[in-house]
């Protein structure tokens, strides 16, 4: 890997043509730089701040990017040109700011979604689309007839989905020094956004949500909520961190709402591929109601005149 | 002790279920006195049942004691069922503790008529009010009133309940008062008007006064009950039509009748009716959403819901007259009315065209079925359906069984079972 600090493009790279000869053949904003200088590979450090600092610089180098990847794991082609950039918290700020030139609060917010949503293409189509907007001067968020609107719109969507889905399914434990502890697995980044609607919600109760794949939580101590950091020790699960003592009567509730969960199931109604729809496989590790048991409770049978069967002694 | 609540937890839960109405959302409690819980706008389904139902609620009866006999009721005095009830205590106990877990977005509180009306709605204010004024509760609180209760406890009764609902229970009188001799029409539109009243008159005081207590802010709704009773289709899109219009309901929730009893005055069945019980609900959809009027989708002439095909697909086949719509240049009323076109896409049409000219395949992208909507649709004669060309039932036949067909394995089932049955 090219160790060398990266060079920004001389001025002739960047295209810097003599003023008169900026021509005019696309629609584009006065301001907004023609990328003309060889596209680079950008890499970055996995924050949403270093993606606004490559997006500052490609416009400031007028060099479009081939690829921008973080770096932990990014992959150089064999001709790739690349080009590191540390985040610069002033440059980030500039681009943040300077989005709601050319869209409203929530298109931008929007971006930051994406962002969070991890898809593997996302930091390339945040450019195409910023580019996109900054060109045609105008909020774009609802040209559907664009590929890259209607990507932003599908993964800001698929992540409020998982999003909601994370205010629905945590399920707290109460320890015996009154922490409601939670574990979550969610396929997206969700924890930030989460955290205004457990720090409303739950403000007379100190609360921790665990992010197991990515090793971060958030941390409620009546006050204010606060992202904590976790490595777990080797040979030590995630989980054990907060599990010292549950409350005594915590295995009551959670027999209780299992008890709960079983009786308001209408047999006469079944239709497990709807509830799977609904309840995806991979969100019931963390389901209490979801977890084996030894009993399974089933359906009174109060609809027909008693028979010897259903007749349980007082 | 443990074993008893749970015992009174299987038998009042299992007595709940049969309310439809599990909804969450509209309320506009903030949690501003840092107590527990907040309720603003969206609701939450935290588990769903194994038949795909949504479980938002804390849904039970404070008991299952009742003096009534109703031929559809699970509770009604004359089964011989398990019998248990709740203290006040133990309700309130349940919800907090439920709720600190994340299981449960509130509580819906019930009950089988025990004593009288008014002892039985003054047990569940004093839980609801127990809730918010000692345990600084702002979760969701929907309240069931009880038939016959007094105006003073329903109106107490809003002002902690974000929600209040009296079922109607059949959509006839006649019905009501063959299936549930001790209840009347009167004794269920009377405290529907009184909410009703309450609700209009707080948000009066609202816009002229700072403070003024909060009374139901998500609503009022109500239950009926589909197939223990003779009604057409019709009949029941009436009632509903005149509910809203009338009565304000934030929604009517549909219940297809399972059979809970040997009654010989109910019809013995063995299957409730889900397929007709979601075509009700598209209906209702399409009343609220949708811009239909209730004599647009049935009429005397056609007066039960086409199990086969929804109600919008339904009313175009019967007005082919109007289509083909062209999404480049309609208004949106008429986009929505296009088959396989929903709310959403209806709203990405208008939004999207202003940037460019649509074509099927954009369409495609934005969410249209094009199975359903291709029939109806043109895009600046790009696409030029033949819908002038077909006959109502050719149009019907290609869309239920040509290409790409594809459907639920629900009314599949359903209907193979209509079929072995006649």
């Amino acid at each position: 890997m090219d160790t060398s600090p990266p060079q920004p493009p001389s001025p002739a790279e960047r295209g810097a043509a003599p003023e008169g000869a900026r021509e005019v053949n696309q629609p584009r904003r006065v301001g907004v730089p023609v990328l003309t200088a060889p596209p680079r590979d950008y890499t970055y450090d996995g924050t949403f701040e270093g993606l606004l600092t490559v997006l500052f610089t490609v416009y400031d180098w007028r060099a479009a990017p081939s690829s921008i990847q973080p770096e932990a794991t990014a992959q150089t082609g064999l001709f790739a040109q690349p080009a590191h950039r540390e985040t610069n918290e002033a440059q980030a700020a500039r681009v943040w700011d300077g989005l709601l030139k050319t869209m409203d609060r929530e298109a931008r917010a929007r971006l930051y979604h994406v962002f969070l949503s991890e898809d593997a293409g996302r930091e390339l189509l945040i450019f195409r689309y910023v580019d996109l907007a900054l060109r045609m001067a105008r909020d774009i968020s609802e040209n559907y007839a664009s590929a890259d609107v209607r990507r932003i719109q599908r993964l800001a969507q698929q992540l409020f989905r998982e999003k909601h889905r994370m205010e629905a399914f945590v399920r707290f434990e109460k320890t015996q020094d009154e922490l409601f502890h939670a574990t979550i697995e969610p396929d997206m980044d969700v924890l930030p956004l989460i955290a205004a609607h457990f720090t409303k919600r739950y403000a007379d109760q100190r609360w921790l949500i665990y992010d197991r794949r990515r090793h971060y939580g958030l941390y409620y101590d009546l006050t204010r909520t606060d992202v904590v950091q976790f490595e777990p020790a080797a040979g030590q699960k995630a989980t054990d961190i907060s599990a010292t003592v549950l409350d005594e009567r915590e295995p009551l509730f959670r027999l209780l709402w299992q008890t709960y969960f079983d009786h308001v199931n209408i047999p006469e109604r079944k239709n497990l591929k709807l509830h799977r729809r609904h309840m995806p496989l991979r969100y019931w590790r963390y389901l209490s109601e979801k977890q084996p048991r030894e009993q399974r409770f089933v359906s009174i049978d109060n609809k027909r005149p008693p028979t010897d069967a259903n007749l349980r002694p007082e | 002790m443990n074993e008893r609540i749970q015992e009174k937890l299987s038998i009042l839960a299992d007595a709940a279920k049969y309310d439809a109405s599990c909804s969450s959302s509209g309320g506009k409690r903030k949690n501003e006195n840092k107590g527990l819980g907040n309720s603003e706008g969206m609701g939450i389904c935290h588990s769903y049942t194994e038949d795909g139902r949504c479980v938002s609620l804390l849904k039970i009866l404070l008991t299952n004691h009742c003096i009534f006999d109703c031929a559809y009721c699970v509770s009604r005095r004359s089964n011989d069922v398990k019998r248990a009830a709740f203290t006040v205590d133990e309700v309130v106990d349940l919800t907090i503790n439920f709720y600190r877990r994340n299981y449960i977005e509130g509580l819906f509180l019930s009950s089988g008529i025990f004593s009288s009306p008014d002892y039985t709605m003054e047990r569940l204010v004093r839980i609801a009010k127990k809730l918010r004024t000692e345990h600084k509760f702002n979760g969701y609180i929907h309240v069931k009133t009880i038939p016959g209760a007094s105006e003073e406890l329903i109106q107490e009764a809003g002002l902690y309940a974000d929600r209040l609902s009296v079922n109607i229970e059949l959509p006839s009188e006649l019905a009501l008062t063959t299936l549930a001799p001790e209840k009347n029409y009167q004794e269920i539109l009377t405290p529907m008007a009184q909410i009703r009243d309450g609700i209009i008159q707080n948000k009066e005081e609202k816009a002229l006064f700072k403070k003024v207590p909060a009374f139901a802010t998500a609503g009022q709704s109500t239950q009926l009950i589909v197939g223990a009773s003779t009604e057409t289709d019709l009949q029941i899109i009436k009632l509903t039509d005149s509910l809203y219009q009338g009565y304000g309901l934030k929604r009517v929730y549909y219940s297809g009748y399972i059979p809970v009893t040997d009654d010989a005055r109910l019809p013995q069945v063995t299957q409730p009716p889900v397929i007709r019980e979601h075509r009700l609900y598209q209906t209702d959809w399409l009343m609220r959403f949708y811009g239909f009027q209730a004599d647009e989708i049935l009429d005397p002439a056609h007066p039960h819901l086409d199990l086969e095909i929804d109600p919008k697909l339904a009313w175009a086949l019967r007005n082919r007259h109007v289509f083909p719509v062209d999404v480049n240049t309609a208004e949106y009323e008429m986009i929505l009315r296009i088959p396989g076109v929903g709310t959403r896409s209806a709203k990405r049409i208008v939004a999207a065209r202003r940037f460019a000219t649509l074509n099927l395949e954009t369409l495609r992208q934005l969410g249209v079925v094009l199975k359903r909507a291709k029939f109806f649709l043109t895009c600046q004669g790009e696409h030029q359906p033949i819908i002038g060309e077909l006959s109502e039932q050719q149009v019907r036949r290609q869309i239920l069984f040509g290409a790409g067909s594809v459907r639920s394995a629900l009314v599949t089932q359903q209907l193979d079972l209509f079929a072995q049955a006649s």
